[in-house]
């Protein structure tokens, strides 16, 4: 009977777990040696391609990490048709909410907000503004664990406006991808203000170029803290993939800052590979508002006997812990890339162990 | 068009799946669909991360194209599914007259059998036995030893001494195996 407890005490928090996570299927964390090696030797069965099918279509049905490329699905609609995925109809009066809802922010919010954001556009020094054009409701947390001059801020990244929210309170020197259009001349409009690197995604395989820069800027301690998203994308704000590890290696104090956006007023994740800078501008005005809370967490340094991978995972988990956001141990940049070949080569190696023992080939039990 | 038939299916056929289950999964498919036409290429399915890290993975998205094909549709994508539904949903449906379901347990052993058996010809050779070894372990062993692993296994479940597996020895290989737990993805509702 304790196995039972368990087991029903185990689905109950799986069931829970699915329903927060959003996904589709009900997935079992089983382990491949759970599930392949079960009670007999290793050694090669028939049956063992059922593992590898099993994952595989339920990969196919929901996968953790194209996921997190596009929108958060919410649990109750928040009124905003883009938000709602799975259309059916309640009833008349929801519907009538929902027109109500149209009106007012495509013909009463976003009017004012442009003509806000038109008179700001060229004044970058109006971020705080800028914020409040779009309504932004902005809670800032431990303020006094505020990014000093000479350190390195990291943070979760949703979106441009993550730069806009953080450069209200606080001065920055930015690192980042150099846009083309709309948003590459408020860059250029920002490079003769402030002292600010930026570079080509492709460029960025130059890592050396970039720890140059780096530890050239953080050097000098009179320099504005630099504003680093190790993540290297947009992801949308359900979670924190992979920190690359470049901006952990070059020394000095890295202050985390975890920001989470209220999903129920507005949809803040910049899909760039669906939408333009214009049309995701525009879709931010016609939203309810943009509610975020700002968390400044307390200084890290890398540890001596700690390298730079691990130094990443705890400043991402710290970071997670207090936004609320799942780790994910996956690249951002799979968003535009395949997954590299070495990860199903661990994977085979994993079946292997399993599979042959101590080098020799096991004995001949097939049940 | 494709919801169109769907639309079509489940009124004239309706399914034990519900409607919440087939939009969410469409949705699922128009997400893969990058090139927006209404069907799935490999490319979209290897771009998942998790499947493209399966040592499986080929065979896997093989098993969602026809003979010939490079593109699959929303009806074929939801059949390849379909094998993969739990067994007990066939009790709600309790059509005794029509074919049999595409989840039952003989036709979820077919599916895995497939998996095997490239040239379709119901059996599993030595070779294909090897082709699916050679995916698994990838280059952690040795083809001697991997051809010892392959003799032996044929040799246990060869019955009839044609050196190849058939279908009806691979279920009885399978007989013990809790087919419906290891094969089956649940839906959330």
């Amino acid at each position: 009977t304790l196995q039972i407890e368990k087991g029903v005490k185990k689905q109950k928090a799986l069931a829970l777990e699915n329903l927060i996570s959003n996904g589709i299927i009900q997935r079992e964390e089983t382990s491949m040696e759970e599930e392949v090696a079960g009670q007999r030797q290793g050694c090669f069965n028939l049956a063992d391609i059922l593992y590898f099918s099993k994952k595989g279509f339920e990969a196919i049905a929901d996968d953790e990490v194209t996921r997190r490329f596009s929108s958060e699905e919410l649990i109750s609609w928040n009124l905003l048709s883009r938000t709602n995925v799975n259309f059916h109809h309640v009833s008349w009066q929801l519907t009538v909410v929902w027109i109500t809802g149209i009106l007012i922010r495509y013909c009463l919010l976003m009017p004012l907000r442009v003509k806000c954001w038109l008179s700001n556009q060229v004044q970058m020094t109006c971020a705080a503004l800028g914020v409040r054009c779009l309504s932004g409701a902005v809670h800032f947390h431990n303020r006094e664990n505020r990014p000093q001059k000479g350190g390195i801020c990291v943070a979760n990244h949703t979106s441009p406006l993550d730069v806009l929210i953080l450069a209200s309170d606080g001065c920055y020197s930015l690192v980042g991808q150099a846009h083309g259009g709309l948003l590459g001349l408020i860059q250029k409009s920002c490079m003769k203000t402030t002292q600010h690197v930026l570079f080509e995604r492709s460029e960025m395989k130059d890592r050396h170029l970039v720890r140059k820069k780096i530890r050239e800027h953080i050097a000098d301690k009179t320099k504005l803290p630099i504003l680093i998203f190790p993540e290297g994308t947009c992801i949308n704000n359900t979670s924190v993939m992979m920190f690359k590890k470049g901006s952990f290696e070059v020394g000095g104090t890295i202050h985390p800052v975890a920001i989470k956006y209220d999903p129920r007023f507005g949809d803040a994740f910049w899909n760039s590979m669906k939408y333009s800078v214009m049309t995701y501008a525009f879709k931010l005005m016609t939203s309810w508002a943009i509610v975020c809370n700002v968390w400044y967490l307390p200084p890290m340094v890398k540890e001596e006997e700690e390298d730079a991978v691990h130094f990443a995972n705890r400043v991402k988990a710290v970071i997670a812990a207090q936004g609320g956001m799942s780790v994910l141990p996956w690249d951002g940049g799979l968003k535009r890339k395949k997954v590299k070949e070495s990860l199903k080569e661990e994977q085979q190696k994993k079946y292997c162990q399993i599979v042959i023992e101590n080098g020799t080939v096991g004995n001949g039990n097939v049940h | 068009m494709d919801m169109l038939i769907c639309v079509f299916c489940f009124v004239f056929f309706p399914p034990p799946v519900s409607h919440s289950q087939i939009t969410r999964l469409y949705s699922r498919f128009t997400s893969l669909d990058k090139g927006e036409n209404g069907t799935l290429s490999r490319e979209d399915f290897q771009r998942i991360p998790e499947l493209a890290i399966n040592p499986l993975g080929d065979r896997i998205i093989n098993a969602f194209f026809p003979e010939g094909e490079d593109q699959v549709n929303f009806r074929g994508f939801m059949r390849t599914l379909a094998h993969f539904r739990p067994i007990e949903d066939n009790e709600k449906s309790k059509d005794q007259n029509g074919p049999e379901p595409l989840n039952s347990r003989s036709n979820k052993l077919h599916f895995a059998f497939r998996l095997y058996d490239l040239d379709k010809d119901d059996k599993i050779s030595r070779d294909e036995l090897l082709q699916v070894l050679r995916m698994m372990v990838g280059v952690n062993i040795s083809d001697e030893q991997l051809g010892s692993i392959a003799d032996r296994t044929i040799q246990e479940a060869d019955q009839d001494g044609d050196s190849a597996i058939s279908f009806a020895e691979f279920v009885k290989v399978l007989e013990k195996v809790d087919v419906e737990q290891k094969m089956s993805i649940r839906f959330l509702h």
